[in-house]
């Protein structure tokens, strides 16, 4: 197992699927299509759940992925087999609660792409390289906003 | 960070498919982003046009080499202005971009100059690009900026810095390591994220160093951390220490009482990963088992999914290994089952079938059986898995599992699913004898209506070696003889070879099944006619109710004796001629499995299929080289080439390896030497080879070197002649003499005097178990019935103290050198005992097969009993020889 916490990806996608914003970590999808299949592959297997109460969590391709929806957005935050199950759930509620404060409580895909420099500078510093998680998500809460 | 940019104007209209990227195009963005070399910088038009910029690379637009340069030259721009939020997104832009050396020179100076600034967000997001964007020699210019970064007041600063240097340890670790002292305050940091990005680049630091580690986890397990992540590092790293202290120590585990501690965390976070780690440590005991378990417990019933899924999947972990630990979950577990997230009720599932006892399986299997309609294939995979190793636990109870198999298999599903049930069918079937009949029978009743002509197929072959044998073969002509009229070409072709097995192994179905091959002679497809004629002729005996001759049987349906991959390339290889193809010249060498299969250890072979494929052989390429030196031509076939021996150090002067060769009456040595010096040239190299411990051999030949330059490998071969058929064992002792040339390496001009010199090489042995060849069998259990108690021999033996029981099972695999079977090389963790099958051809073509039952008591002493069976009793008493003298 990796000693350090790694997170593969974050992405926001909307209710069909279509990416909002995505950022990749890791090299597991070297390329753009790669990318897509694997978003439409966590969109198809995600979508029939009902994770707006409470964070959802599923398996896919030995990866652990964690989610959240509300209204037509999508969260998922993605990291390897070993991980541990409860720093991935933090970090997307560190991810879900700044977007929330970014977009001032109207959390959905249009206040999203209007805002979109911000979910983009908020997915920035959430995790840097994949490497050392949660970079600055509660800095995001306790310092930004 | 610092403040958030200026929130935009909500008063659009609000169209319901309204986005701001409505039409985007990457050209006219593009033309846009001219408005960045503006003398009158407007930094909200700007930010919006970056923005743009960002969500087309988002959407996975690419820029060309040359847009790219004019859109980061353009960004520099930008630097002028004072505008915060504009900032933000130009320090973004560039990490996106990723400029090439040299357009890096060009915003060095700005962000170096914001490196110092006395705004904190200046400061630390111009750290993380630098860092991002920058290389060695920048780095060492910066370098007194970062380390003042890593200390300073401002937790975003401090935290930057740091998760640079993690980044940058991959590049320049060097540089990196000189920040120790610094990193080392930053671990005492008030704040909870510098706290944790010190200790994961403190640790990175010195994770070759293992005291330094250890004295680390030492001091901070004793101390305060506040950060939960930390927290979760920590006992990561305090886990490795107890992983390489295990093996040195005695007695209580180290730091146990600290994992302990954090149980009582008041993260969750942390509580799980310290239950986790306890979970996994090596031979954990009950006594230290429980307290993590209590907690995990615990999380089963929570509000949060995550939770009961990170707890659930843990505990089916733990009950792999440790099932009575888990009995007492088991009540939670089962409300699980009905749990809304399908991840967590297969997983609790799963659990349940390894830690239930014989009586509460059929409570489960009525539970499952609900529970099997709502969810998708590969969730179903699972449980038919765990059905399966379940089953092999009760054999009692096999009559309830079969008939849910058999349930589920009539139910609707996908190929990879039906596969799975048919596989643990067929498994259950071969190892539980009672169980025979009932599960051909399922099967029988599955290919009726079978829409996959891979499984018809397997299930018609399988059938054909098990329903002869069982009391009342002809119930299953019926179903057999239903498919040379339903189906597909491929299936009926398979139809006709079952039939033809039951006709020739059952002697009073013959004149019957006869007159159903004599039918297929009418059938429209080719292969179906052939097979038919094939049999009609061959069986023989008109149909009359005689026993088929046993030649007959064999070459029909005897197996080959040949992995499936070899003859695959043999006849990839063979090329048409007037020499017809000789199944004699196939290599019958197991070979080893790469070293992917080690990612599954454990996993049960597949009931149905072929055989795993190897690489392509080199047995083949050995066998052309030795054949291409007239000396060796008249030895006979290659029985046995062995794996590379190295019989130097690694770099040194000269580096030579060995391969050995067995022939029936001779041993060749294939010498590889390489020289791996520049300034030499070898020539007239040869190995002298002392062979006075090995009295059986005789030197017949050898094989020396004209020259061996540098880099460039050569093979000297020496042969050796010994007694015909018998497995002679010695000692030689070699030492390599050749003559040293001086070479210029700048020009290549060799000097026309040498010297003459020796180097000693390391002794080479022939053992017992260079005579066994791998070569693997299908079905253990069929083998070893079929050759029989003639030659059995068994005895017991003493393996003394051992490290474990998996070392002891695979030195004796190693010593014999013969193949595993079944998986069989593969010890569960923690188990008390293990029986392992081997099988091999010993030199003269003698098939041998091995079963080996291991047992190790308290103070890991192992002791072994070891049944051998061959087709000659010689072979037998000299598999016992290898053993007892190894």
């Amino acid at each position: 197992m990796d000693t350090c916490p790694s997170i593969k990806n974050i992405l926001l996608l909307d209710s069909e699927g279509k990416r909002v914003a995505v950022k990749y970590y890791s090299n597991d999808w070297p390329t753009n299509s790669a990318k897509e299949a694997f978003e439409k592959a966590v969109f198809t297997k995600t979508q029939k759940t009902n994770a707006r109460t409470e964070a959802e969590i599923a398996m896919l391709e030995g990866n652990v992925i964690v989610y959240k929806f509300v209204q037509d957005l999508h969260f998922f935050v993605t990291g390897g087999e070993d991980e541990n199950e409860l720093i991935l759930a933090t970090v997307l509620q560190g991810f879900f609660d700044a977007v929330g404060l970014l977009l001032r409580g109207n959390v959905d895909k249009k206040e999203a792409l209007e805002n979109l420099d911000l979910i983009l500078l908020c997915l920035d510093e959430i995790v840097d390289g994949g490497y050392a998680t949660c970079y600055s998500f509660i800095l995001l809460i306790n310092f930004d906003c | 960070m610092a403040q958030p940019l200026v929130k935009k104007d909500d008063d659009r209209d609000d169209e319901a498919e309204y986005s701001p990227f409505l039409g985007i195009e990457k050209g006219a963005v593009l033309q846009e982003a001219r408005v960045f070399n503006d003398p009158q910088l407007d930094p909200r038009r700007c930010s919006q046009v970056i923005t743009k910029l960002l969500y087309l690379l988002n959407q996975g637009e690419t820029f060309t080499k040359i847009e790219a340069t004019e859109v980061f030259f353009a960004v520099t721009k930008l630097f002028q202005s004072r505008d915060i939020g504009l900032r933000r997104m130009v320090y973004l832009m560039i990490k996106e971009l990723s400029p090439s050396a040299d357009e890096v020179i060009i915003v060095t100076s700005s962000l170096m100059k914001d490196m110092t600034s006395k705004t904190d967000m200046y400061r630390a997001n111009a750290i993380r690009v630098l860092c991002r964007i920058t290389d060695g020699t920048l780095l060492t210019q910066i370098e007194r900026y970062l380390k003042q970064a890593i200390v300073d007041k401002n937790p975003v600063v401090a935290s930057a810095a740091l998760v640079s240097g993690i980044h940058l340890l991959e590049t320049t670790p060097e540089i990196v390591k000189r920040w120790s002292n610094e990193v080392q305050e930053a671990v005492q940091s008030r704040a909870a994220l510098v706290q944790f990005h010190a200790l994961a680049l403190l640790h990175q630091i010195r994770q070759n160093d293992r005291l330094a580690v250890s004295k680390l986890v030492t001091s901070l397990t004793r101390g305060t951390v506040r950060s939960p992540l930390a927290q979760c590092l920590l006992i990561r790293y305090t886990t490795q220490v107890i992983r390489e202290a295990a093996t040195t120590q005695t007695g209580d585990r180290p730091f146990y009482d600290f994992l302990e501690s954090c149980l009582r965390h008041k993260a969750e976070m942390v509580i799980f990963e310290a239950a986790r780690a306890i979970t996994e440590l090596n031979g954990v005991t009950n006594r230290e088992l429980t307290p993590a378990i209590t907690v995990l417990q615990l999380f089963l019933s929570s509000s949060k999914p995550v939770l009961r899924f990170a707890a659930v999947r843990t505990l089916n972990k733990v009950a792999m290994t440790h099932p009575m630990a888990v009995t007492n979950c088991n009540i939670d577990m089962e409300s699980l089952i009905s749990d809304q997230n399908r991840s967590i009720a297969t997983l609790a599932i799963t659990t349940l079938l390894k830690t239930g006892n014989e009586s509460s399986v059929d409570r489960l299997m009525k539970q499952i059986t609900n529970f099997m309609s709502d969810i998708a294939d590969e969730f179903k995979i699972v449980v038919v898995e765990a059905i399966r190793s379940l089953c092999l636990k009760f054999p009692l109870k096999y009559r309830s599992l079969m008939n849910f198999l058999s349930n589920i298999l009539r139910e609707e599903g996908g190929f990879e699913y039906k596969k799975a049930i048919v596989d643990s069918i067929v498994i259950l079937i071969r190892d539980i004898p009672d169980a025979k009949e009932n599960g051909l029978l399922h099967l029988c009743e599955f290919i009726e209506d079978c829409e996959f002509t891979y499984l018809s197929t397997q299930i018609l072959h399988f059938l054909g070696t098990e329903g002869p044998k069982t009391s009342d073969p002809s119930k299953y002509i019926r179903y057999i003889y239903n498919r040379v009229h339903l189906e597909n070409a491929t299936v009926r072709a398979a139809a006709v070879s079952t039939l033809a097995k039951f006709g020739a192994m059952v002697d009073a179905l013959k004149p019957r099944v006869f007159v159903l091959l004599r039918r297929c002679l009418y059938d429209g497809d080719d292969e179906v006619r052939d097979r038919a004629t094939l049999y009609l002729n061959t069986v023989g005996s008109d149909g009359e109710v005689i026993e088929t001759d046993k030649v007959v049987k064999d070459f029909l349906f005897g197996s080959l004796d040949i992995p499936l991959a070899n003859i695959e390339t043999s006849l990839k290889n063979y090329e048409p001629a007037e020499q017809p193809f000789d199944i004699n010249s196939v290599p019958k060498e197991v070979k080893t499995q790469p070293l992917a299969e080690k990612k599954a250890p454990g996993k049960k072979p597949a009931g149905l299929g072929a055989p795993p494929s190897g690489p392509p052989s080199t047995v083949d390429a050995y066998e052309k080289l030795l054949s291409s030196i007239p000396e060796f031509s008249d030895f006979g076939k290659l029985f046995k080439s062995s794996a590379p021996v190295e019989l130097t150090e690694a770099e040194t002067e000269y580096a030579v390896n060995v391969v050995k060769h067995i022939f029936d009456r001779h041993v060749v040595f294939q010498y590889n030497c390489t020289n791996t010096i520049p300034e030499q040239l070898l020539e007239n190299v040869t190995v002298i080879v002392d062979a006075s411990e090995a009295e059986e051999f005789a030197e017949v030949a050898s094989k020396p070197l004209r020259s061996l330059p540098y880099d460039s490998p050569g093979q000297i071969f020496g042969a050796f002649e010994k007694p015909e058929g018998v497995p002679a064992v010695g000692k030689f002792s070699n030492m390599l003499r050749f003559i040293v040339k001086e070479v210029d390496p700048t020009t290549g001009d060799v000097e026309d005097d040498g010297v003459e010199d020796e180097y000693q090489l390391e002794d080479l042995e022939v053992v017992a178990a260079d005579y066994v060849m791998k070569v693997g069998v299908s079905n253990f259990r069929n083998a070893w019935e079929s050759i029989g108690p003639d030659f059995e021999r068994v005895d017991e033996y003493g393996l003394g103290p051992r490290e474990s029981l998996a070392e002891a099972v695979s030195a004796v695999i190693s010593l014999l050198g013969m193949q595993p079977c079944e998986g069989t090389e593969v010890v569960a963790n923690n188990s008390r005992s293990h029986t392992c099958l081997l099988s091999g051809v010993f030199i003269g073509n003698v098939k041998v097969l091995v079963r080996l039952q291991f047992g190790i008591d308290g103070p890991k002493e192992v002791a072994m009993k070891l049944a051998v069976r061959s087709e000659d009793d010689n072979v037998s008493d000299m598999i016992h020889e290898i053993v007892a003298s190894g």
